[in-house]
């Protein structure tokens, strides 16, 4: 599926998405910050957007931004959204900061036709250079210290296949990347960020 | 709150509507008055109005003092003035009384023109679609076909979505706060047993006390005394109060704790300015209020027709207008695809919340309204 969308911006990720979504779709983007997917997506694809969010500061910049936001915690479910209402359900580099994680990737195959996630390959080299090196990694995509990070879920991309595997999840499509750029030459060694889109078989 | 962004000395309005007003419980208000206050200035292609919707005990001095001398501004004063979230400078603010109220607009103290006595008893029984209706009007006379906004709290904000179903090409964006699609059956339990009070004091004389010159005093003040419990968090009694004794313990029914002394000035307070009558019939209006029920329940029918854009905020301690309630109104907007955004107030203060400055609560509705397009001043 391409749109061809012309990106200007620095984000891949993004431009990714959106190639993976059509033209005036529906789209919850789960963990939403400040709304700046969902601005890009509606400029972009002229996308109807829903974001959640539950920090505050992260709602009031979705409002700045003239983004739809609903503050709740996704730990709670998606109860307040119908099933199979959305084109595609987002979830951007939140995954592994989930405590209901199971959950959450369930609950977005309800609401969602289809679903969208990235998470930080755990698999990616430079972690495991620095774990045999006896250290717990510390790197862009994951910037944070063994006691102040919020990931407790990480995985890696042979992780994440065999969890869609055992949850009759469809892989799609995935892209991975690194500093950018798309990697497919072993993805789980050399790719830094994970981006799978799936639907329920 | 500085003085240099009140809006200043304020003066109320009056409008007479000649022509009858038909109500949703099947009566006619022959004519009746609404008296009301603006603030700020409707620009020029009328694109800046914004309607203030009141709670049960509100009414139309929203903003500023009536007096340099008055003690207290308007019930909603940290909200509207030069530079607050409701900034004056872009909006034209108008704060009204609702019908059935006693605060000048017609209510069971006016007097009734076929009895040239008080409607007492005889006071039809308002809903909040007749008030939105009402409100249409006078949004008539002041020549605003569509407002930029309407906002309201608790029962306000009932008023709020309900001009978003009822005029739905005359309202841009709705802000429904602290409140509810309807009541659920524990809300409406505190509405009885404040009705009961009022209702059951010997000075009531079925609702036409005037002619008796009395008032049901004492069943107003344990109403007043009971809804005050309801819109506090436990949290905010304990702080606030505590077991805080007075002096010390004494043995009696006296006043001994802090929070008896507090609910008993609160309701004696109400009981001298608040009338009986429009407090039966504000509570009535809350009970009855329920848009799905002509579509079997369903909200998002209800709501199907709206074309506002929604700001739906809750206050995570208050019990009496859940956060919950405010997420129905929001999964009908996203069933129905509408804009809607919706904040979850982290707040202590219960119900009452909505009407405290809280930080956070104030940058929402701020930026919010700041990204309302209007049109020129002049």
């Amino acid at each position: 599926m391409q749109n061809n969308v012309k990106y200007t911006i620095f984000r891949q990720d993004f431009a990714i998405i959106a190639n993976w979504l059509k033209f005036g779709d529906k789209v919850l983007d789960l963990g939403c910050g400040d709304g700046e997917l969902l601005k890009f997506l509606g400029a972009t694809l002229e996308i109807k957007g829903y974001g959640v969010e539950k920090d505050d500061d992260n709602v009031l910049a979705c409002v700045k931004n003239g983004t739809n936001v609903i503050q709740m915690d996704l730990e709670d479910g998606l109860s307040g959204f119908e099933n199979q209402s959305f084109n595609t359900v987002v979830l951007s580099q939140t995954l592994q900061a989930m405590h209901n994680t199971e959950r959450i990737v369930l609950e977005m195959l309800r609401v969602g036709e289809e679903v969208i996630v990235t998470f930080p390959n755990f698999g990616y080299w430079r972690n495991r250079l620095q774990i045999t090196a006896g250290r717990m990694p510390v790197s862009k995509s994951l910037p944070y210290q063994w006691f102040d990070t919020p990931n407790v879920h990480l995985c890696t991309l042979h992780d994440f296949d065999d969890f869609c595997k055992n949850h009759n999840i469809d892989i799609l499509e995935r892209k991975v990347l690194t500093e950018g750029q798309e990697v497919s030459l072993m993805p789980n060694l050399l790719g830094s960020l994970a981006m799978y889109r799936l639907k329920h078989k | 709150m500085s003085e240099n962004n009140s809006v200043g000395i304020v003066a109320p309005k009056t409008a007479h509507f000649s022509e009858p007003l038909a109500l949703k419980g099947g009566g006619v208000l022959p004519q009746f008055d609404l008296v009301y206050e603006t603030y700020g200035t409707l620009n020029a292609d009328k694109s800046n109005a914004v309607l203030i919707c009141h709670a049960l005990s509100g009414h139309h001095h929203v903003a500023g003092k009536h007096h340099e001398s008055d003690k207290y501004a308007g019930w909603w004063d940290n909200m509207i003035g030069p530079n607050k979230p409701l900034d004056t400078n872009k909006f034209f603010v108008i704060g009204l009384n609702n019908i059935g109220g006693c605060h000048g607009s017609t209510g069971p103290i006016s007097i009734n023109p076929a009895t040239s006595q008080p409607w007492g008893s005889a006071f039809p029984i308002i809903t909040v679609e007749d008030w939105v209706n009402s409100q249409a009007r006078l949004m008539d006379r002041l020549g605003i076909s569509q407002l930029a906004a309407v906002i309201g709290g608790s029962l306000g904000g009932m008023q709020a979505l309900q001009w978003t179903i009822a005029f739905p090409g005359r309202v841009r964006y709705a802000l429904v706060i602290a409140s509810a699609p309807n009541l659920t059956a524990q809300n409406m339990a505190f509405n009885e047993v404040a009705r009961q009070a009022i209702i059951t004091d010997p000075e009531f004389h079925g609702g036409d006390y005037y002619a008796h010159g009395v008032v049901p005093r004492r069943g107003l003040r344990i109403a007043r005394m009971l809804g005050h419990i309801t819109y506090l968090s436990d949290d905010v009694m304990g702080e606030k109060f505590g077991r805080k004794l007075k002096d010390g313990i004494k043995y009696s029914f006296d006043v001994e704790f802090e929070m008896e002394s507090y609910l008993r000035y609160q309701g004696d307070k109400f009981a001298g300015e608040f009338d009986a009558n429009t407090y039966l019939r504000m509570t009535r209006a809350l009970d009855y209020y329920d848009p799905a029920l002509t579509f079997g329940g369903d909200l998002s029918k209800a709501l199907s027709q709206t074309k506002a854009k929604f700001l739906v905020v809750s206050f995570t301690s208050d019990w009496r207008f859940s956060p919950a309630r405010s997420r129905e109104i929001v999964k009908a907007l996203l069933d129905n695809e509408s804009t809607v955004s919706y904040a979850e107030v982290t707040a202590a203060h219960g119900h009452d919340a909505f009407l405290m400055p809280d930080k956070h609560y104030h940058a929402i509705l701020q930026t919010y309204l700041g990204s309302i397009e209007v049109g020129d001043a002049k």
